[in-house]
């Protein structure tokens, strides 16, 4: 007997005799028999389970948010209490993907305001329900761009999360699909000249970052100016920032990804997260992942639904358009929450607030001596120098508390000893001026 | 109504501390600077409860009741599991390496019991998921195909037609052709088909096992021998792994690459689809490739290679999805050893105990003894009343049960797949073979009311040809 597996003897003995056999051994009779057992320990009640694992959490440094000055895809925000309680309720945690409509329309309604939201913040027509992150929403891009050009030639900004562009490099070159990087110029952003130098009649897109890994806003006017129609143009979007830029659908996005952990996700060690994935209605049918749609029940009523899923896998198997089945449609819970929660104003002041902070932060570093890498407008991430001997240093100011700018040293070598320092609103006055005493030390 | 038009302008659920920063002026170009403000809720805290409250009442869940869609291992999502994933959210991926410590010797005790419970030397916990699983496995047989230099010719990935549908998908974006193979009169892998399409242009064969009919290859060695005669990798698709813990091991039984969905085995939560977890094993000769960063054993915990370089690179960011893992490996230390072998065999009975249940009334596809799943042919069932396999499952709603699988797999024309798993009960199974006789009964008696179910969820049958059709993506005012 275990407390999740309710058999008892008697019952257990009833079931076998039903089924007409003498023991369980004799269900098994075309399994060939390898082990006596795993070598692993044997279970163990939950008060020592929890025992074994608070041990092992206890050897973690958990940081206060407002001593965290790192990014790079991961941000530290305030998310409202009401996001995590509502969240947890069970019916949807422990429900499996909406297969049943009639039964999953908590599900399927939550996922088609999230589709909504998603659309709104990035100012395109269609948002799929998730993908697994920022770096595989991202490659996925770059093979849907494969199906809608029918070429496989990329031209791909450095300036992308080096994460997402290794990830990409992984997913693509399977299909022969050719990566041409493009650096950046002083200001941190895409070098336009080497750009428009590149491009051709064979290029299938052209992917930026808004903004970009450096923490620069990047001018997609100016980008898409140089990018035929032609060529799919795909944008990285950080969500938060969305609230204070323009919507990259304005500039003739048409594909639209990123990392949504940003929107009321713990950082959770890198995972789960959240891919995003959003597009136009004219390239639906290319679009990697699930999509709900509004439709009516056999009573008129309003109800949602799965549709076009004769692009997805168990219907139109090679041919689909991605193997993506399970996605994190739980995380796409949190988003849908947490920017209920926000609303437009609330987004608004989180994107002020760490666009503000940032700032602020740039000018005590450089009142300190700091140098700005990059002369380009930035959101709330910047690149600066550092002494040769940061890395060091970052190791101890982790003692002190201090989750400091991340050493950039080993990503981008051309750089030289740099570090990418990240504000958000959870960062403070007191915080910052402790980081800039702490760094100049 | 869609919390959208419960929204009212300058109402808010949010509330930020005092800001003590001084504010800047900004700075963003004019033409980069957001003119029209998302169309976002506008509610308040209350709002968004009972709006969120009200969606999960609509929900079927685990929680709820029993949940028999086959393949999917829809267990019991212990509590515990949530509570210890809670205590790992709020670590940056990017924190110092010793002040993770206690996470990343979690990721390593996992990967160590995952590799003997697999029989596998070497692994990656970084796949979000299965089919993510599944692409990793087959881009490391692709590294290691190109590596022996014998990628050009070994274009072919052998899938058998009772297989999920990610597996073909997943050899597709891997870059291989994808062979259907016909499955056997016994449903099971027909050595003569496999014969006649083995040969040295074969890169891997992936197999379900049991496969989705619920039935153990029971040739598996010879098809193992085959496969690496011809020097073909062998792939083990981790969906069925519920049914065999304990007895056998897939490394034991041939397989060179063997994926795990943590959310089906290893009893994490679905949550409406995901997040999942798709670790991929690996034997010692396929180890080079994995994706980094692998975790290491050390004197006095684990560390992370990244210094592999015949490694496929990334499948995603960072370690993969790390709260998933949290709560296998609470698992795990709870169920043990012996526990883990208990699960599959109750598994396996209440498979049997339903399937000869309900055999009296239904025909079995392939009935003999089954593993953790089974699956109703109901061709004739249909033919006879004129009542579809779908409306049986739209039925069973009716009577407080989640369908099992519907239509699945292929090769039984008028699938119902089920899977009970082991977390319940007799007194639950009785239950479902009672609506199941009661639904047998109405099909004949009054089809009508079968056909048109459900009478008692909050919606009725959708018109999802219309969705697809002129498809509404998203709410607009």
């Amino acid at each position: 007997m275990h407390r999740y597996i309710p058999h008892t003897e008697e019952e257990i003995r009833q079931m076998l005799k039903e089924i007409g056999v003498d023991s369980i051994d004799d269900l098994f009779i075309d399994v060939p028999k390898t082990i006596e057992g795993y070598k692993i320990p044997e279970g163990k009640d939950e008060f020592t389970v929890r025992k074994m694992v608070e041990k092992l959490a206890k050897e973690n440094t958990v940081f206060e948010p407002e001593n965290v000055f790192i990014g790079a895809g991961v941000y530290y925000h305030y998310i409202p209490t009401v996001v995590k309680h509502m969240a947890s309720n069970p019916n949807f945690v422990t429900a499996y993907t909406p297969y049943q409509a009639e039964v999953s329309q908590g599900t399927l309604q939550m996922l088609f305001e999230y589709q909504t939201m998603m659309c709104e913040l990035t100012g395109m027509e269609v948002s799929n329900s998730s993908m697994y992150d920022g770096a595989s929403a991202f490659a996925e891009s770059l093979l849907m761009a494969t199906r809608i050009s029918g070429k496989t030639k990329m031209l791909v900004a450095q300036t992308i999360n080096p994460e997402y562009r290794t990830v990409a490099k992984t997913y693509t070159k399977p299909q022969g699909i050719e990566i041409t990087e493009i650096s950046y110029d002083e200001s941190g952003k895409i070098n336009l000249e080497e750009l428009k130098k590149n491009i051709n009649d064979e290029i299938a897109a052209v992917a930026v970052a808004y903004t970009n890994f450096f923490g620069v806003i990047e001018d997609l006017k100016a980008i898409r100016d140089v990018v035929p129609q032609n060529v799919v143009f795909i944008v990285v979007a950080e969500p938060v920032s969305l609230a204070l830029l323009e919507a990259p659908g304005k500039f003739g996005a048409d594909i639209v990804v990123g990392e949504g952990q940003s929107l009321g996700v713990t950082p959770n060690l890198g995972g789960p997260g959240i891919g995003f994935f959003t597009t136009l209605e004219k390239h639906v049918r290319k679009m990697p992942g699930r999509i709900i749609g509004e439709t009516k029940d056999l009573e008129g009523r309003k109800g949602y639904v799965m549709i076009l899923q004769t692009r997805e896998q168990h219907i139109r198997r090679e041919k689909a358009t991605s193997n993506i089945c399970s996605n994190q449609a739980y995380i796409a819970l949190i988003n849908a929450l947490y920017l209920s929660t926000m609303g437009p104003q609330g987004l608004k002041e989180v994107a002020w607030r760490s666009y503000n902070n940032a700032h602020v932060l740039a000018q005590m570093l450089e009142e300190r001596g700091f140098k700005r890498v990059f002369s380009g407008e930035f959101f709330n991430e910047f690149v600066i120098k550092v002494p040769d001997n940061y890395r060091t240093k970052w190791h101890e100011m982790a003692k002190e508390g201090i989750l400091g700018p991340i050493p950039l040293d080993r990503v981008y070598k051309s750089l030289g000893p740099s570090a990418l320092v990240c504000a958000t609103e959870v960062n403070n006055k007191n915080s910052m001026a402790k980081l800039v005493e702490v760094m100049s030390k | 109504m869609t919390i959208f038009e419960k929204s009212v302008s300058g109402r808010k659920a949010y509330e930020l501390p005092e800001y003590d920063v001084e504010e800047i002026k900004c700075n963003i170009p004019d033409h980069l600077i957001r003119k029209e403000k998302p169309m976002l809720p506008e509610v308040s805290e209350v709002d968004v409860v009972r709006h969120y409250t009200d969606l999960a009442s609509k929900n079927y869940s685990v929680d709820r009741g029993f949940y028999p869609l086959g393949s999917c291992t829809m267990k019991y999502n212990p509590k515990i599991n949530e509570d210890m994933a809670a205590l790992f959210t709020n670590l940056h991926p990017f924190q110092p390496r010793e002040t993770i410590t206690g996470a990343v010797k979690l990721m390593g005790h996992l990967k160590d019991l995952l590799c003997e419970i697999t029989g596998t030397d070497d692994m990656t916990l970084q796949p979000a998921a299965g089919a993510h699983g599944e692409l990793t496995g087959l881009l490391v047989a692709r590294a290691y195909f190109e590596d022996k230099g014998e990628l050009e010719k070994r274009r072919k990935v052998l899938v058998p037609d009772s297989a999920h549908g990610t597996n073909p998908a997943s050899a597709a974006m891997a870059g291989f052709d994808v062979v259907e193979l016909k499955s056997g009169e016994d449903g099971c892998v027909n050595l003569e088909e496999l014969k006649a399409h083995l040969d040295d242009s074969v890169a891997v064969i992936m197999l379900t096992n049991p496969n989705t009919l619920g039935l153990f290859e029971k040739d598996i060695l010879k098809i193992a021998q085959m496969a690496h005669e011809v020097g073909a990798l062998l792939y083990y698709d981790g969906a069925n792994l519920n049914a065999i813990m304990g007895r056998t091991r897939p490394g034991d039984i041939g397989f060179d690459i063997v994926h795990l969905n943590l959310h089906k085995t290893f009893s994490t939560p679905h949550g409406m689809g995901g997040p999942g977890s798709g670790p991929i094993g690996v034997k010692k000769h396929l180890a080079p490739y994995l994706p980094y960063p692998v975790l290491r054993k050390t004197n006095n915990g684990y560390d992370l290679d990244y210094n592999l370089p015949k490694s496929i690179g990334m499948v995603r960011s960072f370690y993969g999805n790390f709260l998933v893992m949290v709560k296998a490996y609470t698992y795990i230390l709870t169920m043990g050893n012996k526990g883990l072998k208990h699960v599959s065999d109750m598994a396996v009975l209440n498979a049997n105990y339903l399937r000869v249940k309900l055999s009296k009334l239904y025909k079995i596809g392939y009935d003999r003894i089954c593993m953790h799943e089974f699956v109703i042919d109901n061709e004739d069932f249909v033919k006879k009343t004129g009542v579809k396999t779908l409306d049986i499952a739209k039925r069973l709603l009716d009577y407080g049960l989640h369908a099992p699988t519907v239509y699945f797999p292929l090769i039984v024309h008028e699938a119902l797949m089920i899977e009970p798993t082991e977390t319940e009960s007799k007194m639950t199974l009785d239950k479902f073979i009672e609506a199941m006789e009661k639904i047998n009964e109405e099909a004949q008696s009054n089809p009508e009311v079968v056909k048109k179910a459900p009478h008692t969820t909050p919606i009725r049958r959708l018109d999802d040809v219309t969705a697809t059709k002129s498809p509404i993506f998203r709410f607009k005012k």
